[in-house]
Order: structure tokens, then C-alpha cells, then sequence
């Protein structure tokens, strides 16, 4: 924003309002002129996806928060009047509901995208980290959005995760009584809830600012995870790549209204369509799919660790199983210092690209062991993936980051790309 | 901040004739004054935090429901029933004397969360005469809070011939006592008494 290389605006309007607040100047200058590698390909599509759920997911949550009344006795019927009554009420709950599962499709394989090219190594450690506060954001936005509706699986689900915290040793069941207001999730919780999922989106959009803000510091990755050396590397981000975006936004877009028109139950559980019944805990519960992968690590902890040789217990199960899944975060925000070879890009490195594949089908296994019943053989296959998940990160990672022969990187994007062709 | 103060104070090798009026004095007159800002500051703030936190603690109406009575002269042996107290489900169960003999055979060593079967029902009495077929305890898991089954015939009873949580597997046996699965403690006893042979005050 500095004030000696304005370009000057040929409409007088916008050059008067860029003189006094130069947004049209930051505007070109972050996402006109932006210089941005020449190579991307479509998985690139996902970031600029994500910032689009997250629209659509304010829009339509503002619109339905208008319907919707948070009250135990009446929150169940507010829902269904939306459904019914609300003029296309049925569509703002349906894009709603569908959008969070949508969001975290594309979040996750912007994630992912982000793992196989090496986006979190140096100089995108931060930048990586605030994406995993959005994810971690996001899960508790998701949670507490599912518990709205009332129905038995949103009682059951707010039940199970508000006693994860009971876990704690000493405070624990203190922190559980003052989380959800009283001694079961009830009313006080239900109203917290509906509070906090209407607060962290904007939260969200901070960090999301800061996200997008570290980029433009040091520019996006590229799928051979070199850096740009010279103009020939890059082109500006528009026109080129808004218009890849909207291409990958359109097709993004018709696979999430085919969801919402035809199928808009079909990633739901039919036990949210039974209110709330605090004396009756459903056969299964199962969380929605996109935590399920954290459920099954929740749930792979059965021993007691016990101190050597006496009956005192060191770590419970359930203690055990909440620390797992917080490590399972935890793993994801240390891998730029877990990974520490030099190359980025998987293309480059023939040994990281079947790990990683590897993990991709473990996040599979974990995710389908999450909507399992605890039982054999199912605990054993959860247990095996846990620990696979684990050592990718703290085995595989830094054995391949010492002894793993790369391939030789080609000296620009230019090259590489025009020899291609 | 009087210069011949500074001299008095200056030691003979940090005193320089080139430095304008030593910092000393006045940095630490000020590091002081910051110190006490940031302090009182940070006590206000923590003391403006505290309603905020606490009023997310359960409110007054929310306490007052306290206590609950209930009638057990319908409750024939072998049966139980589940009342609320405080919103959380109470099992109340008339054992049969089977179920009572299994729960006291077992060696308190092979129990995970170890209490003797009197332990967990001693509040059971009236006048002075033991109730022990009467076994109360709140109806959640102390997993992650489910509500185990086990209450009615037809649903399963574990292995141990008491209560099974169907979320992640926990069983508890005939005095609800954890003995297999992933919770780490025994179903808790509310507090209670009998208030007549038949009659009991939850709370």
C-alpha cells in the first residue's frame, strides 16, 4: 500500500476512491497482476472452492438462522417448518446441510494436495498451520452445527464429544458440567451451541484473511514444488487462473447441486429425523463422515497403561484415546519440521509418493472403521491404522527425509513445463 | 530526575560525560510504571473475564432441580425402572438374589474400578435394616456418556449379567460395575435415601 507506485485508474470514481483507500490498487496488485506459476494443475481449483463453500455456507447459515429457533422443545419443529412452510426453506437447509460435507470434500483434497506437493515446507510452514486451524475451526463449527437440528443423533453426538473433555484428570468433569451449562446437554448447551456456530465461521474468515494473506507473502506452490526464478515461470493471476477456478468451481458446483436435488439425504444419518431423547442412546452412533477418521483414532485406544507392576493407572482408555486424536492434529501441524528433505514435490520423490498413497487409503480405512460398531474385527483393523497413520508421520517421514534418493529437479518451471509440450 | 541525583547514584565506570543524563533511574522509575499498568490492567481484565466464564457454569433454575421422589412399591423383583434426576437418566433396579451372589463372588482384584457390591449399595438401608436388593445408580456411562442397556428383558445385559453400552462395547455387571470395555470407571451412585421401605429421595 505504499503510496509512490499508484497506477492511476481511467474511471474518476475509482481513481478518487483508490487515492483515499487504495483497495482497487490491492486488488490488482494481489489478484490481477499477481504473478503466479505457469503450472498448475486442477487440484490448485480446491482453495479457491473452499472460499467458496465458506460463502455459501454464511449466506445460506444467515438465512436459515432466521427460521430456526434454539430451544430443546421447539428446535426439532423449527427445522421441519423450514423444511415445510419456510417459502424454499427446503433448499437454504438442503444446501446448508450438504454444503458442510462439501466444504470438507474440498477442504480435505486441498489438504492433501497440499502433502503431496510439499506445500508446508519452508517458507509455507505458517501458512500451512493457519489452514489447520481452519480445519480444526471448521470440525468444531461442523459439530456444533450438527447438534441444531435436535435430532437423536445430534443429542447422542454433542453427548459423546462434550465427555471427551471429562477425560482430563481432576477438572474434567467440571470442565464437562460448565461446556454444556448444567450436568446433561440439554437446553443451556443447545443455546451455547447455536451461539458458537453462528460466531466461529467469522472466525474462520479471519483466519482464512491470514491464510490467503501469508500466500501473497510467499507465493502459491506448484505441482513441481520449485520455486519461480524468472517472468517466463509465471502469469498473472487473472486472467488465467480466475478463469481455471470458475471452470473447476462450475463442475465442483453441478456435483454439489446433483447432492442437494437428488440425493439430499444420502450423506445423512436417519436417526437425526427422531428428536432428541435424552433416555434413549441410539443403537450406533456415528458422526458425520468428514470426522469419522478421528472417531475411529478416538476409539483404537482400549488398554488401561498401567504404572509397572501395580494396579494404578497411569492412562485410561479414555484419556489415551482423546490424547490420539489430538496427536492426530498435532501430526499435521508438525510435518513441515517431520519432513525435512529438501525437495517438495512427490513427482521427485518415488519412495514419498507411495507413502503418501499409503496414508491416503489409511485415512480411507480409518474413515470406514469410524462407522463401525466397536467390535471385532473391526477394533483391530482401527488399531493397525492408527498406528500406520502415527508412523507415516513419525517413522516414515523422517527415515525418508534422511535416506530417500530423489530425482534430479529441473531448473525452471519453464523448462520443464515447455519441454513437456 | 534531578541530574545530581544521577551523579550520586552514578558508579565510578558507568558514568560518561558523552551520554546525556543517564537512563538508568528514569528506565527503571518506568519499567516500574509499566509493570504495575500491565498488572492492574491484567487483574481488571481477568476480573471482567470471570462473569463471562462463569455465567456459562449451570445457571440457578437449572440446580434447583435437585432432588427427585420415587415410588418403588410397583417394582417387583427382577424388574427395574428409570427415572430423571437432574436431566440424566437413574437406573433403579430390584436384584434377585442371583444377581446379587454374582456380584459378590467376584475378587475385588479382578475389577478394573474395584468397590465391593455393600460398598455400592450401603445407602440403601431403612431403619437401620439393609435394602441391598435395591441397586441405584446413574444410567450413563462413564465412557462417554451413553446410556447402557440392560434396563428391560429384552435388551442385552453384557456378558456379566447387568448393562451393556452399545456405543463403544463397555459392559457393566449385576452391581454396575465396569468390567470389560473401554470405560474407565463403575456407573456412579447418586446420592439418595429411603425415605420408607418403599419410598426413595434422589438427591
Amino acid at each position: 500500500m505504499s503510496h509512490g507506485e499508484r497506477t492511476e485508474f481511467k474511471n474518476p470514481v475509482i481513481n478518487w476512491i483508490d487515492e483515499r483507500l487504495p483497495v482497487f490498487s490491492l486488488m490488482q496488485r494481489e489478484y490481477g497482476a499477481f504473478p503466479t506459476p505457469r503450472n498448475f494443475n486442477y487440484l490448485w481449483n480446491f482453495g479457491a472452492i473452499s472460499m467458496f463453500m465458506l460463502v455459501t455456507m454464511i449466506a445460506t447459515g444467515i438465512f436459515l438462522a432466521m427460521e430456526y429457533t434454539p430451544a430443546t422443545d421447539r428446535a426439532f419443529g423449527s427445522v421441519e417448518r423450514i423444511m415445510r412452510d419456510v417459502n424454499w426453506g427446503w433448499l437454504l437447509r438442503y444446501l446448508h446441510a450438504n454444503g458442510a460435507s462439501m466444504f470438507f470434500f474440498a477442504v480435505y483434497i486441498h489438504i492433501f494436495r497440499g502433502m503431496y506437493y510439499g506445500s508446508y515446507k519452508k517458507p509455507r510452514e505458517l501458512l500451512w498451520i493457519m489452514g489447520i486451524v481452519i480445519l480444526v475451526l471448521m470440525m468444531a463449527t461442523g459439530f456444533m452445527g450438527y447438534v441444531l437440528p435436535w435430532g437423536q443423533m445430534s443429542f447422542w453426538g454433542a453427548t459423546v464429544i462434550t465427555n471427551l473433555f471429562s477425560a482430563i484428570p481432576v477438572v474434567g468433569n467440571s470442565i464437562v458440567t460448565w461446556l454444556i451449562g448444567g450436568f446433561a446437554v440439554d437446553n443451556p448447551t443447545l443455546n451455547r451451541f447455536f451461539a458458537l456456530h453462528y460466531l466461529l465461521p467469522f472466525v474462520i474468515v479471519a483466519v482464512v484473511f491470514l491464510h490467503v494473506a501469508a500466500l501473497h507473502i510467499s507465493g502459491s506452490n506448484n505441482p513441481l514444488g520449485i520455486e519461480p526464478k524468472s517472468a517466463k515461470d509465471t502469469i498473472p493471476f487473472h486472467p488465467y487462473y480466475t478463469s481455471k477456478d470458475l471452470f473447476g468451481l462450475t463442475v465442483f458446483v453441478i456435483f454439489y447441486a446433483l447432492i442437494v436435488f437428488f440425493a439430499p439425504n444420502v450423506l445423512g444419518d436417519p436417526d437425526n429425523y427422531i428428536q432428541a431423547n435424552p433416555m434413549q442412546t441410539p443403537a450406533h452412533i456415528v458422526p458425520e463422515w468428514y470426522l469419522l477418521p478421528f472417531y475411529a483414532i478416538l476409539r483404537s485406544f482400549t488398554l488401561d497403561i498401567h504404572i509397572p507392576f501395580t494396579s494404578i493407572v497411569l492412562l485410561n482408555s479414555k484419556l489415551g484415546g482423546v490424547i490420539l486424536m489430538g496427536g492426530a492434529i498435532a501430526m499435521l501441524l508438525l510435518m513441515p519440521w517431520l519432513d525435512r528433505s529438501p525437495v517438495r514435490s512427490a513427482v521427485f520423490r518415488p519412495l514419498y509418493r507411495i507413502a503418501f498413497w499409503l496414508f491416503v487409503v489409511v485415512c480411507l480405512v480409518l474413515g470406514w472403521i469410524g462407522a463401525q460398531h466397536a467390535a471385532e474385527p473391526y477394533i483391530t483393523i482401527g488399531q493397525i491404522a492408527t498406528a500406520l497413520y502415527f508412523s507415516f508421520f513419525l517413522v516414515v517421514l523422517p527415515l525418508l527425509s534422511r535416506f530417500e534418493k530423489t530425482l534430479p529437479l529441473p531448473s525452471s518451471i519453464a523448462e520443464a513445463v515447455l519441454k513437456k509440450d | 530526575m534531578t541530574s545530581s541525583a544521577d551523579h550520586e547514584c552514578c558508579g565510578s565506570h558507568s558514568c560518561h560525560a558523552d551520554k546525556p543524563e543517564t537512563h538508568d533511574d528514569g528506565q527503571g522509575r518506568r519499567d516500574f510504571l509499566v509493570m504495575t499498568a500491565c498488572a492492574v490492567g491484567g487483574v481488571g481484565a481477568a476480573s471482567v473475564a470471570w462473569p463471562l466464564v462463569s455465567s456459562m457454569n449451570p445457571a440457578a433454575d437449572v440446580l434447583a432441580l435437585a432432588s427427585t421422589e420415587v415410588d418403588l412399591s410397583k417394582v417387583k423383583e427382577g424388574e427395574s425402572i428409570t427415572v430423571v434426576w437432574r436431566g440424566k437418566p437413574v437406573f433403579i433396579r430390584h436384584r434377585t438374589a442371583k444377581e446379587i451372589e454374582e456380584a459378590r463372588a467376584v475378587a475385588l482384584a479382578d475389577l478394573k474400578d474395584p468397590q465391593s457390591d455393600e460398598e455400592r449399595v450401603k445407602q440403601s438401608t431403612f431403619g437401620g435394616k439393609p435394602l441391598s436388593e435395591w441397586l441405584v445408580m446413574i444410567g450413563v456411562c462413564t465412557h462417554l456418556g451413553c446410556i447402557p442397556l440392560g434396563q428391560k428383558p429384552t435388551e442385552p445385559h453384557g456378558e456379566f449379567d447387568g448393562w451393556f453400552c452399545p456405543c463403544h462395547g463397555s459392559q457393566y455387571d449385576s452391581s454396575g460395575r465396569i468390567r470389560k470395555g473401554p470405560a474407565p470407571k463403575n456407573l456412579e451412585i447418586p446420592p439418595y435415601q429411603f425415605t420408607d421401605a418403599s419410598k426413595i429421595k434422589i438427591g
